[in-house]
């Protein structure tokens, strides 16, 4: 009987930040998952702007292979600045 | 990261990562009763919200009970991450298997009842959630900080609405004397058995779920709430209660746990009522629920 589907909510706390993920709810369609994403998650003026993305369209990477999936990035230290030895007195650099 | 080392480090554990069967159990038991304490919740005070003595009490009451509302939608929304369907936890609800705070059995006689619930039980609430917002659960501790920023404004209402009645005519005070009166145990036994009898509090503490003893949390809400009384010029029902300087605490009498029990057991004076209602807001609002569902439909069809 209750074949509402899940929506996952994201707001815009206010302009110049981007959208964060604040919950989730069950609406019949995008319009009412709007309404109900307003009621449930702003009723403070935490947002500017809503998105509401059904969760069955969300593709997540798996915490499993957390590991390798990230960590080709662990080795690559040559990315950060704080690897660089700078000579002192060195400036804007 | 395993479990056992991301409890370890302090970490948080998030809805797609393996965990004990038995954590998993723990947690929708916990959150699946705190949601429906929170709509059970609704009950007591939105008896007063058409008598509400003035405009300004009428809309500040019925903005704490929406806000009821959307916590236990938070929560609700928080156990689904466990792979729960909120359908089946409100059936359960319904049909008597899980549980909501005992509290809420309890009647609101007068409108200083709506004081003494923002005042007592909003602030005993809060001493039992703020740990909760650092619960080693991710999504049940975000919803916990939300909570927590909205409650503040709950049990200041309560209590400008005590303030505003003890400092008035003399029957004023006398009712606001009796909500307290009759609020200020059941309050106490919000936070649970002691931690002698507590029968899930060890193993939660492990899990980080729970970070303070039934006790300690009792002490800290007696410690905070005897000051706030006397700035009320209200007592409590407590003849016990004074300070002890030697633990740097107060001491209180002892809590009688055998109503707790008898109103878990499904005794208290509003059990029946509370779940009649519930049950009944439930089914009359089925039409509302397959009519919103029966329109997406035909306008996906119709967009097809």
């Amino acid at each position: 009987m209750n074949a509402w589907p899940l929506w996952e909510v994201f707001v815009r706390s206010r302009r110049g930040l981007s959208h964060v993920h604040v919950g989730s709810l069950h609406a019949p369609d995008a319009e009412l998952a709007l309404r109900n994403a307003r009621d449930v998650y702003t009723r403070r003026q935490e947002g500017v702007s809503l998105w509401v993305v059904p969760s069955s369209s969300i593709v997540a990477s798996d915490p499993g292979e957390r590991d390798a999936f990230f960590d080709p990035a662990e080795d690559k230290v040559y990315r950060h600045p704080t690897f660089y030895d700078v000579p002192e007195g060195v400036e804007h650099l | 990261m395993h479990f056992e080392e991301l409890l370890a480090g302090d970490g948080r554990v998030e809805p797609r990562d393996e965990m004990p069967d038995a954590y998993r159990r723990t947690l929708v038991r916990q959150i699946a009763q705190h949601a429906h304490s929170e709509i059970i919740g609704m009950q007591p005070e939105g008896n007063w919200i058409s008598r509400a003595p003035s405009l300004r009490r009428k809309a500040i009451l019925m903005a704490k009970v929406q806000d009821e509302a959307g916590h236990g939608l938070y929560l609700y929304a928080a156990a689904e991450t466990l792979g729960v369907d909120r359908a089946d936890l409100l059936d359960q609800l319904h049909g008597g298997r899980q549980k909501y705070s005992s509290i809420f059995n309890y009647p609101t006689l007068t409108w200083a009842d709506v004081g003494a619930i923002g005042w007592l039980v909003d602030g005993a609430a809060i001493v039992n959630q703020v740990p909760l917002c650092r619960c080693s659960y991710g999504p049940y501790a975000r919803a916990m900080v939300r909570i927590c920023k909205e409650e503040s404004f709950h049990q200041r209402q309560g209590f400008e609405i005590l303030h505003t009645l003890a400092h008035g005519a003399p029957a004023q005070k006398a009712m606001a004397q009796d909500a307290v009166d009759r609020y200020w145990w059941p309050s106490l036994m919000m936070f649970g058995p002691p931690d002698d009898d507590s029968t899930h509090s060890a193993q939660s503490m492990a899990w980080g779920i729970k970070r303070f003893s039934n006790d300690d949390l009792r002490q800290r809400f007696v410690d905070m709430t005897v000051p706030q009384a006397e700035v009320l010029g209200l007592t409590l029902p407590d003849p016990e209660i004074r300070w002890n300087d030697e633990r740097g605490h107060y001491d209180f009498g002892a809590v009688d746990f055998t109503e707790l029990f008898e109103v878990i057991k499904g005794n208290g004076p509003c059990n029946r009522e509370r779940m009649a209602h519930r049950v009944a807001a439930h089914e009359d609002g089925a039409w509302v629920r397959e009519a919103a569902a029966a329109y997406s439909a035909k306008r996906a069809e119709a967009a097809a």
